[in-house]
């Protein structure tokens, strides 16, 4: 509008007007109302940036007219209904009088007249229809409407505007030939015209002034159309956008002439785009003239693609921006042999270079030397290096496309939108839920790609039926693919293998009932052997439950196969209510490794950590305080943490924080807990760190029996033995809040830790896992300081240098995720949100390897020349002892 | 001990020796001279020889002594030098031990050698030998000592138990919330 951009959000609370140039907020106002309702706005289209026009916005149950110039409110209108649902505003250019229309219940139709100056109930009519309506409305003209009924079968227009309402009724079968089931409006901003999409087909309809409506064109492929644009007086046109079999067709056409096209354009589209979701349109006046028109096109993998003069200016893969799930997979080992192919490739590269060095070559060869020395370049090669730093990041978005990132350079390897993830008809609102590993083919299964498992569901609802696929993450194929038979709630995988390096995955399905897959008898043969070692628990958040279940080997119910199992309670944890809400639930990472169950302390002392995968984090509020920070007393908000050994239920620790709420952002690494909340006493936010220690262990102090091997430090360990635990803990506070906090991860767990902590700024900062360490106290003693324990200090210290994205952000952070590299000291950081980050971390900087810097040069010469000082300074001692021997 | 050797001609590596002492003429190709007799002279000096031959073993007995006391020379600059080194793990003071070390045990294994210019069946060895051996193996004590007090000897419960890799869980356990 003019210059300013007018958004209105939080579930139409918050209404804001932008200046376009600078970005800058120029108001903002809030609107209150009764009720939470649909939130709707309606900017004039006749406004002019200097006059002060009225902004009509429906939030919160009422109408509020808003001044463009300073968001003051100018009036508001209650709706006397409540369950009234306004579905358009409709005001005329030069009239004072606004329309609101829109449904009371499913079968009322109500009409408002409202004084535009000020927001007076001038009229109000109302009519039923006992047909119902099923909610979309196309307004095709400035008094008419278009309306499904409840059984989307019949077309229903509603003419209102001359002080009465009528209904008049088309089948859309007499419409359209052969029509049956269900039929959808789709949503358009089109004069005379509306769009009725059934199975088959898209059909046009215009609407005459006097209410008849006349089929203009049927169209049988997937189409979409943009709202209409006016781009000069009185002509309006809109886009249509229609697939082909490989290309898509754009079509402008004008809004009164269906039968001609304005433009009428082909383009060639990679096919791992998916369905065009949303088209816009944009025009611009060419040289001679003539009006050209670009749109933009929304795909249904979420890019974004620019088409102009039938060509794609430009293309952008925002589906990247709403990442669900991230995991790795190796790249292909370098091959040995030599294809007389890549001889010739070789050949040719190398006489282009030869072209480059003699100053012979054109700019086409210059272009592609450059290209080839970024192909070659160490760091984005397609092929697993000595370090282990070269990977590739699969993702997989919001949208069921599975993406390869390379972590060289951040390139898309390759890109896959998942048939299995998009709407069929056995899945009609099919979601990702996570990617997992599937295969990870390493010593005798060396020769089969690996491969990655993609698991989604049919509906949003956690009672749908699951979906599995698999992608080969070279080639980044869809091996094979298929809907499973049971719903999902948890995914477990188990720390087995079989004999094709796949890893054994438990699903456990909402009636708790147990999934084994891989479905082969060997994988069952393998589970069997550690049966009855297998526990799974869930968190019932809602419920305040916390339950553990052991397998039985039968299902209950009517799927009764070989690699189903039925579970058994075997204990649970029941969180009162009314004082306790569960609101953070977490475990170590299934595939930490950890070097060793020793920490050595001052002097020589050894303490036993307390190692275990089957300990989880749970965090409680009062209810009261589950709310945002400052809903709440201090003094009826505690937070509650505890840790629970997920075997036999055991609550290991268990600490009250008074006075303080969350959200609580925790990590759980090896044998210590780190987690973020809010101390209300203090006004600040807090971090906590808990360390278990074995206790059962820790008599373990005589050198010569550890030395002769008379020890139970290596003897397995078992939760029912009921180990003697110690815990330790601290707190200090911390002036950020945060969005999620991860540990980094390295090959053999003997580097020293780093939290990464994804702040409210957007950034990934990195702290010292020694800052938390509750061994720290105001004092340390000499020998505690040569351990390296810190002074004890109420607040954490937040180094600008550690920021790990420095300057950079992460916009709209959402998660942090870490994964070894080959080489010990080395971590690899990829953080997501809606940008995506990627960096390489040493903990305890490069211990086991040359920096990049270091001169291989100078070592060599130095090497060279000292063996030449040795040859000779051995021959002239030769030569003094000869003439010695003479004398 | 270079002293001794270097009386005892091994400095060289080869001498022609023109003095011939063999006693019988049938292994002479050349006959004596006229009016030189072997045999006589033999028996002139036999007395000459056995007094030179006692005074050998006496020199060859103080000798030995020396030789088996030297380490104690030794013993007190390496302590001179270890106590200079500190006890700080670095470039120096590990050299210094490693040397401390490493000098006694290839006295100890050279044990032999070092008392072969002084074998004599007259002269006993043993005591000497004796002598030096505990003297080297004071010397080695020190270095181990100076390892220990550098850290680099594995006498607590921390180095040996940091090798050891975690237990292994009987049981498994998955879980969480439900998936959203």
């Amino acid at each position: 509008m003019g210059k300013y951009l007018i958004t209105l959000s939080s579930e139409g609370s918050i209404l804001r007007a932008w200046n376009l140039p600078d970005g800058q907020m120029w108001w903002e106002s809030f609107l209150q109302g009764p009720s939470d309702s649909k939130s709707f706005l309606f900017v004039p289209t006749s406004s002019k940036a200097d006059e002060d026009n009225t902004i009509l916005v429906f939030g919160k149950g009422s109408l509020h007219a808003v001044s463009s110039i300073h968001g003051d409110i100018v009036w508001k209108v209650d709706f006397p209904d409540e369950s009234f649902e306004v579905q358009e505003v409709i005001q005329h250019h030069d009239s004072n009088i606004i329309y609101v229309v829109g449904f009371v219940g499913s079968s009322q139709f109500d009409v408002y007249q409202i004084n535009a100056k000020n927001g007076e109930l001038l009229k109000h009519d109302s009519a039923a229809f006992d047909g119902g309506f099923s909610g979309e409305v196309s307004l095709v003209s400035k008094a008419k409407l278009v309306v499904l009924d409840a059984a989307r079968s019949t077309l229903l227009t509603i003419s209102f505007q001359k002080g009465e309402i009528s209904f008049q009724k088309t089948y859309i079968s007499d419409l359209v030939k052969g029509f049956s089931g269900m039929a959808m409006i789709l949503p358009s901003k089109l004069t005379g015209l509306f769009a009725v999409k059934t199975i088959t087909a898209t059909t046009f309809i215009s609407m005459s002034s006097e209410g008849q409506l006349e089929v203009v064109d049927k169209i049988n492929h997937a189409t979409v159309i943009s709202d209409a644009l006016s781009f000069s007086e009185d002509r309006q046109a809109f886009a249509l956008v229609q697939h082909g079999d490989s290309d898509i067709h754009l079509n402008v056409k004008q809004n009164h002439d269906w039968s001609s096209d304005l433009l009428k354009e082909r383009i060639k589209l990679n096919q791992q785009r998916g369905f065009v979701h949303r088209v816009f349109m944009n025009n611009y006046v060419r040289t001679d003239k003539s009006h050209g028109f670009r749109a933009l096109i929304v795909m249904e993998d979420h890019s974004l693609l620019l088409l102009q003069q039938g060509e794609i200016v430009w293309s952008r893969e925002d589906g990247l921006a709403s990442v669900i799930g991230v995991t790795t997979s190796e790249l292909p080992v370098e091959k040995e042999g030599v294809s007389v192919a890549k001889v010739e490739q070789n050949l040719f590269e190398h006489m282009l270079k030869v072209k480059g060095a003699l100053m012979l070559a054109s700019a086409e060869d210059l272009a592609a030397i450059k290209g080839m020395g970024l192909r070659s370049s160490e760091k984005s090669k397609m092929t697993r290096d000595h370090n282990g730093f070269r990977k590739l990041l699969i993702v997989l978005t919001k949208s069921g496309k599975l993406f390869a990132l390379h972590t060289g350079d951040g390139r898309i390897v390759w890109s896959l939108l998942l048939n299995s993830l998009r709407q069929s008809e056995a899945c009609e609102n099919p979601t990702g839920i996570n990617v997992y590993p599937w295969q990870v083919p390493h010593h005798h299964a060396m020769d089969e790609n690996p491969s990655v498992l993609v698991v989604g569901r049919c509906k949003p609802s956690s009672d749908a039926l699951g979906i599995f696929s698999f992608v080969d993450t070279y080639t980044g194929k869809e091996l094979k693919s298929f809907g499973l038979d049971h719903s999902i709630a948890q995914v477990i995988q188990l720390p087995f293998t079989d004999s094709t390096e796949q890893h054994l995955h438990l699903l456990i399905d909402t009636s708790g009932q147990a999934h084994l897959y891989p479905r082969t008898p060997e994988a069952v043969a393998i589970f069997q052997l550690e049966f009855s070692n297998i526990y799974w628990y869930s968190v019932e958040a809602d419920n305040g439950v916390i339950k553990g279940h052991g397998l039985k080997s039968n299902c209950d119910g009517e799927v009764a196969n070989n690699y189903c199992f039925g579970s058994r309670e075997v204990w649970s944890i029941v969180f009162p209510l009314e004082t306790e809400k569960i609101i953070t639930a977490i475990t170590r990472k299934s595939n930490e490794v950890v070097h060793t169950q020793a920490k050595v302390v001052a002097d020589q002392d050894v303490m036993y950590k307390y190692i275990s995968k089957n300990l989880l984090f749970v965090a409680t509020v009062s209810p009261k305080a589950s709310g945002d920070i400052g809903s709440a007393t201090p003094e009826e908000s505690h937070l509650v943490v505890y840790v629970v050994d997920t075997v036999t239920g055991r609550i290991l620790h268990r600490m009250n924080h008074h006075g303080s709420q969350g959200p609580v952002h925790a990590v759980f690494s090896e044998n210590w807990i780190v987690y973020h909340h809010f101390s209300l006493r203090a006004h600040r936010y807090e971090m906590t760190v808990i360390e278990i220690y074995d206790q059962s262990r820790a008599d373990n102090k005589d050198v010569w029996k550890i030395v002769l091997g008379k020890h139970n430090l290596t003897s397995p360990m078992s939760s029912y033995s009921r180990p003697g635990v110690t815990t330790k803990s601290q707190s200090y506070y911390f002036t950020q809040s945060v969005k999620a906090i991860s540990v980094t991860s390295t090959a053999k767990g003997i580097t020293s830790k780093h939290l990464l902590i994804g702040t409210i700024g957007d950034q990934v900062l990195a702290m010292d896992k020694r800052f938390f360490d509750p061994r720290r106290s105001l004092n340390p003693t000499q020998s505690e300081k040569e351990e390296g324990i810190l002074p004890l200090t109420d607040s954490l210290p937040i180094i600008p240098q550690s920021y790990v994205t420095h300057a950079l952000k992460v916009e709209g952070l959402r998660g942090i995720v870490t994964v070894p590299a080959k080489l010990e000291s080395a971590t690899l950081v990829f953080t997501h949100g809606v940008d995506l980050f990627f960096t390489r971390l040493a903990p305890s900087r490069t211990y086991d390897s040359l920096t990049e810097d270091f001169s291989y040069a100078l070592l060599l010469i130095t090497i060279v020349a000292l063996l030449v000082a040795i040859f000779v300074t051995w021959v002239l001692s030769e030569k003094k002892d000869l003439s010695d021997k003479w004398r | 001990m270079d002293k001794g050797k270097a009386v005892m001609g091994s400095g060289r590596r080869w001498a022609v020796d023109f003095t011939d002492n063999s006693t019988t003429p049938s292994s002479r190709d050349i006959p004596d001279p006229p009016g030189f007799y072997r045999a006589s002279q033999e028996q002139d000096d036999s007395a000459v020889t056995k007094q030179k031959k006692d005074a050998e073993a006496n020199w060859k007995s103080q000798k030995a002594w020396e030789v088996a006391q030297a380490p104690f020379k030794n013993l007190l600059m390496m302590g001179f030098m270890m106590w200079m080194a500190g006890n700080t793990v670095h470039l120096f003071s590990i050299g210094i031990t490693f040397s401390a070390l490493w000098q006694p045990i290839g006295a100890l294994q050279g044990v032999g050698k070092v008392f072969e210019p002084y074998k004599d069946s007259k002269v006993d060895l043993l005591a000497p030998k004796l002598v030096f051996i505990a003297l080297n193996l004071g010397g080695l004590a020190l270095g181990i000592w100076k390892l220990n007090t550098l850290g680099l000897l594995p006498t607590h419960v921390s180095d040996w138990v940091s090798s050891l890799p975690p237990a292994k869980e009987v049981e498994y356990s998955g879980g969480g919330m439900p998936l959203r």
